[in-house]
């Protein structure tokens, strides 16, 4: 019995917990890729730093309110610069539409040509933010680190394994779960949540019944900063903040926007899960598991672990190239690529 | 007019010793990059050695050393070419004080040191690979060989009475040597190394590493990386999952960066770092004074390269590469009169007089093998949330 409680504390230590954290991260940058499929109808690579952009501000705030003195005592002071970093987010999104997006539109330009642009401001994004805050890693985080740490774990329980709980990864589980419920509340219950859906759907059919294509862009556009200041500030505290890091993370969050069926925001959280569970559990040796499972006879000599960490990003490829081979529209139906 | 230019450099050079001349010295080091909080300090020595130099104007008949600082960025082998290039054709420089760390190094080593004849001391560059490495006489280093550092880290393992670890090592030149040298000498002694795997610098999140790390287990983990990058990365996650509480930090983590980021977190750690309790290194730390950490690492290596560069040439009479590599060896080891820092105008007057010189310098410089340092290390233990020296060896 107890060997079972120490497996199953050793599994939510270096699995469950971190993959859960991790999934609600991209979660939230797979909405918003998601989102703009959806209704802008291109893939925007930009979003990778448009997260990084708003983690950015959300730091740069951050200090400011820690030279003043503000805190949130055992919470992060970053939760109180989330705001900000959204709202100048949106500034800069808005912008951008203005100066580069919107000009496409109403040539009517292909998507693929769009996907190329947004490269485009993907690159004068990334080396905005490196230029306002630098390449470097840049720490943030304050208050309480852990709701419970693995010396206290063991301690009260007496189990012969800990299970931490980072303070960080409550609060990013926690706030996705929020973030997520007040976005269906309003793509399903507020009439411009429904004008968006319906623009979604049939642009043609929805500008006929007087919806005002500017406006659900803006409102789009909107949306998209939230999620993206919100997941790139959460994962900047719960990891670290680097600019470059964001650039990495896109391949995950799209591999999960697609998986879930890009243009279904209830895809991509089940896609952001999906692979962030992959990624952890694949390259997790299950060797300490196994160990507290299986009789002393047959325990495993080797690591049992069945790809190399290296290989991480490698895993997210993978499931990409088979859902796209199998079912190209994704496990949830969206529009396929 | 361009033909009288080459004619007088000619004969400038072929009356050697006798003209004054402003000899051009590189420092290649990674001002960015993975040990960019160390360079600073080892930069700093190596233009205190160059000052003193030309404080004494002793060398080659009132000649003056000056530096040429180029960025080897620590990991980018073509930019640290490039650069490497740049200071050798179009500054000039007659020797080279780098690079730092050990990618690059063989990178400037085999591209550029070896094709334009230049002498190379390395300060800090410790894969073993280097001892092998094709030099033409021409590369020297003032650390030791990891092979080395494999040796002692065993010894203070063992003596702490650890004998099962985990090893994790930056995925470079410089992490894959020093690993593999460890696991050699630690398995040799006896000791069972569990997992040997690489890390790749510049993640946001180390938790599936420390994931793989923790189900093989070990009394202590090994963390071979840098501790601007990854290396600290590791060590924090280790520390949040309490995958492992204690570590054993090779020389890319010794560092006041280290205490500053983890504190009492890593209290009853240990490590090691080249370093020497030789008089040399008292008198070495005392004239760098408040201008720089003279006790960071590599800094006190920084200066003995340095001045290496500058006595070979007063020896060989000639700032020639090509005739001074050979006196590198001689100026640097017994028999001699002894040198300490502080004392190279001594030493290139000596030298000039012809009495045979043995360069102790800040670290107890003796050169063996294809000229690379015997190496002395000072072990360090954690106490208390600061970094304490436990003994030399």
């Amino acid at each position: 019995m107890i060997d079972l409680l120490n497996a199953l504390v050793v599994l939510s230590n270096y699995v469950l917990i971190p993959a859960l954290a991790y999934g609600s991260q991209l979660a939230l940058g797979a909405l918003g890729v998601t989102l703009i499929y959806g209704i802008l109808r291109f893939s925007n690579f930009a979003h990778g730093d448009t997260m990084a952009f708003g983690a950015m501000v959300t730091i740069l705030v951050t200090w400011l309110f820690q030279g003043w003195g503000i805190s949130l005592g055992p919470l992060p002071t970053a939760l109180l610069a989330i705001p900000f970093g959204i709202a100048a987010t949106a500034a800069l999104l808005l912008t951008t539409d203005q100066l580069v997006y919107r000009f496409y539109r109403q040539q009517k330009a292909a998507p693929v040509i769009l996907v190329i642009v947004s490269m485009g401001v993907m690159f004068v994004m990334n080396g905005l933010v490196r230029f306002i805050i630098g390449p470097n890693d840049q720490r943030f985080s304050d208050g309480e680190r852990f709701i419970i740490s693995a010396r206290e774990f063991k301690k009260i329980t007496g189990l012969s394994e800990g299970l931490a709980f980072k303070t960080t990864q409550g609060i990013t589980i926690v706030t996705a779960v929020i973030v997520v419920i007040a976005l269906f509340w309003f793509l399903n219950r507020t009439r411009t949540g429904k004008s968006m859906r319906a623009f979604s759907d049939n642009e043609d059919l929805a500008l006929l019944s007087g919806i005002n294509p500017d406006r659900v862009v803006m409102v789009t556009w909107l949306i998209v900063a939230g999620l993206a200041a919100t997941g790139g500030a959460l994962y900047g505290l719960d990891k670290s903040f680097k600019p470059f890091i964001y650039l990495q993370l896109l391949l995950p969050i799209f591999a999960a926007a697609v998986v879930g069926g890009l243009g279904n925001p209830l895809g991509a959280i089940a896609g952001g899960f999906v692979i962030a569970f992959s990624e952890v559990l694949i390259t997790y040796p299950l060797k300490k598991v196994l160990g507290y499972l299986l009789p002393d006879r047959f325990e495993p000599d080797t690591l049992v672990q069945l790809l190399s960490t290296d290989y991480k990003f490698a895993v997210s490829f993978t499931i990409l190239i088979i859902v796209l081979l199998f079912r190209p529209t994704g496990l949830f139906k969206g529009k396929s690529v | 007019m361009r033909k009288l230019l080459l004619a007088t450099t000619a004969v400038a050079l072929s009356a050697g010793a006798v003209s004054a001349e402003d000899i051009k010295i590189g420092v290649i080091l990674g001002f960015t990059g993975p040990i960019e909080s160390l360079t600073p300090q080892m930069g700093a020595a190596a233009e205190m050695a160059m000052a003193e130099v030309n404080a004494s104007s002793a060398l080659l008949g009132g000649s003056t050393v000056t530096s040429v600082r180029g960025d080897s960025t620590c990991i980018d082998a073509g930019a640290a070419t490039a650069v490497a290039e740049r200071l050798i054709t179009s500054d000039g420089v007659k020797g080279i004080m780098g690079a730092d760390c050990s990618g690059v190094t063989g990178a400037i080593l085999s591209n550029v040191a070896l094709a334009n004849g230049i002498v190379m001391i390395s300060p800090s560059a410790t894969s073993p690979a280097l001892s092998t490495a094709e030099d033409n006489g021409l590369f020297f280093r003032t650390a030791p060989s990891d092979a080395r550092q494999g040796v002692v880290m065993t010894d203070v393992l063992l003596e702490e009475g650890i004998d099962t670890v985990a090893v994790t090592y930056t995925n470079n030149d410089y992490g894959k040597g020093l690993a593999d040298s460890f696991q050699a000498a630690f398995e040799a002694a006896g000791g069972t190394v569990t997992i040997n795997a690489a890390h790749e610098d510049g993640k946001a999140d180390y938790s599936a590493e420390i994931g793989a790390l923790a189900a093989a287990g070990g009394d202590r983990l090994v963390v071979a990386g840098y501790v601007d990058q990854g290396g600290s990365g590791i060590v924090r996650a280790a520390l949040d999952s309490g995958a492992f509480d204690t570590f054993h930090f090779p020389d890319g983590m010794i560092s006041a960066k280290l205490v500053e980021n983890f504190g009492s977190d890593i209290d009853g750690s240990s490590g090691q770092v080249p370093g020497t309790d030789s008089a040399g290194a008292g008198i070495f730390a005392a004239m760098a004074g408040d201008d720089f950490d003279g006790t960071s690492p590599f800094a006190a290596e920084s200066y003995d390269a340095t001045a290496l560069i500058v006595l070979a040439m007063q020896a060989a009479g000639s700032s020639d590469p090509a005739a001074y590599k050979d006196k590198v060896m001689e100026v640097a080891n017994a028999p001699g009169l002894k040198i300490q820092p502080g004392q190279l105008g001594l030493a290139l007057q000596a030298v000039a007089a012809g009495i045979d010189i043995d360069y102790e310098g800040a670290t107890a410089v003796e050169l063996i093998g294809g000229g690379e340092s015997a190496g002395n290390y000072r072990q360090v233990g954690y106490e208390g949330g600061a970094e304490i020296t436990v003994k030399y060896r």
